[in-house]
């Protein structure tokens, strides 16, 4: 376990990561709490991209990537950190509007839709 | 045991710790800090795993933006500070148990399965090599990313203002 740190190392850090932002998701009332748990899925998935950009084994003859090989997960995590930039945007944008029209960003209290 | 190995374990503690306490906090606002935290712990284990380039967006980025944005969105939300402190929660147990749940599945899958590894020599700065893919092999993803974030900050803002004029 001690010996020279490779991917599983990684891919454990950021499996605890996802795990702790879905609780996060799971535990909190408040719609800003719901969202650092997301961001920490996010990140999780992000931790997994760089990593097997890094340490996979990608076969040979790979067309096209020849002089940038093994740059494809930065760029992946690159989009990813674009999308996440974009959720946060827009869940603050309708936490605020929920809680000008219900008073509290409790999630559970937001349930005008609901069955 | 190594520099870079001790590097790993210290920046993977910090990392887990702060997500600890971005997740079970009592205040939406250590929540945020601990996010904060967390997210500078993760960039520095991209430089470990040398992505200079992604490690430097996700401090300018995650860092420096989205957790500001989210402590915006904390203090717009709560009308008295007393109340950062007095919001409800589901039960902790049942939080605690789904995420060991997941964390079961995943490490199971993790440990269980043997990658292939190669491990790629690249010392060198990436940040040219990602500039070159962004804009020859990657180029209408790219396109399309930045039109995403601008119909997303014109919708955010669209969102928040029209609450306004109804009222």
């Amino acid at each position: 376990m001690m010996a020279e740190i490779g991917l599983t190392h990684y891919l454990v850090v950021a499996a605890i990561l996802f795990a702790l932002g879905v609780a996060g998701v799971l535990y909190r009332r408040n719609a800003v709490g719901m969202l650092i748990g997301i961001e920490l899925i996010l990140n999780a998935a992000n931790v997994n991209l760089i990593a097997f950009a890094r340490y996979a084994d990608r076969g040979v003859g790979v067309p096209g990537v020849n002089g940038s090989a093994g740059l494809e997960g930065q760029v992946f995590a690159i989009f990813v950190i674009i999308l996440a930039a974009c959720e946060a945007a827009i869940g603050l944008a309708i936490c605020i509007n929920i809680f000008n029209k219900f008073g509290s960003i409790d999630a559970d209290r937001a349930d005008t839709m609901r069955g | 045991m190594s520099y870079e190995t001790l590097s790993f374990y210290m920046l993977s503690a910090l990392a887990v710790c702060a997500a600890a306490v971005a997740t079970f906090s009592r205040s939406i606002v250590n929540a945020a800090f601990g996010l904060l935290f967390s997210l500078a712990a993760v960039a520095g284990l991209y430089v470990l795993l040398r992505a200079d380039f992604v490690a430097v967006t996700q401090v300018v980025v995650y860092v420096g933006g989205i957790v500001v944005l989210l402590l915006f969105g904390v203090l717009l939300t709560n009308r008295r500070l007393e109340d950062l402190s007095a919001f409800a929660h589901r039960p902790r147990a049942v939080a605690i148990i789904l995420g060991l749940a997941v964390l079961t599945v995943l490490l199971s899958m993790v440990l269980g399965a043997s990658w292939p590894q190669a491990e790629v020599a690249q010392l060198e700065g990436t940040t040219r090599p990602i500039g070159y893919l962004l804009l020859q092999d990657y180029l209408l993803p790219f396109e399309f990313s930045s039109l995403t974030l601008l119909i997303a900050l014109v919708g955010a803002a669209y969102l928040v203002r029209s609450q306004e004029r109804d009222e």
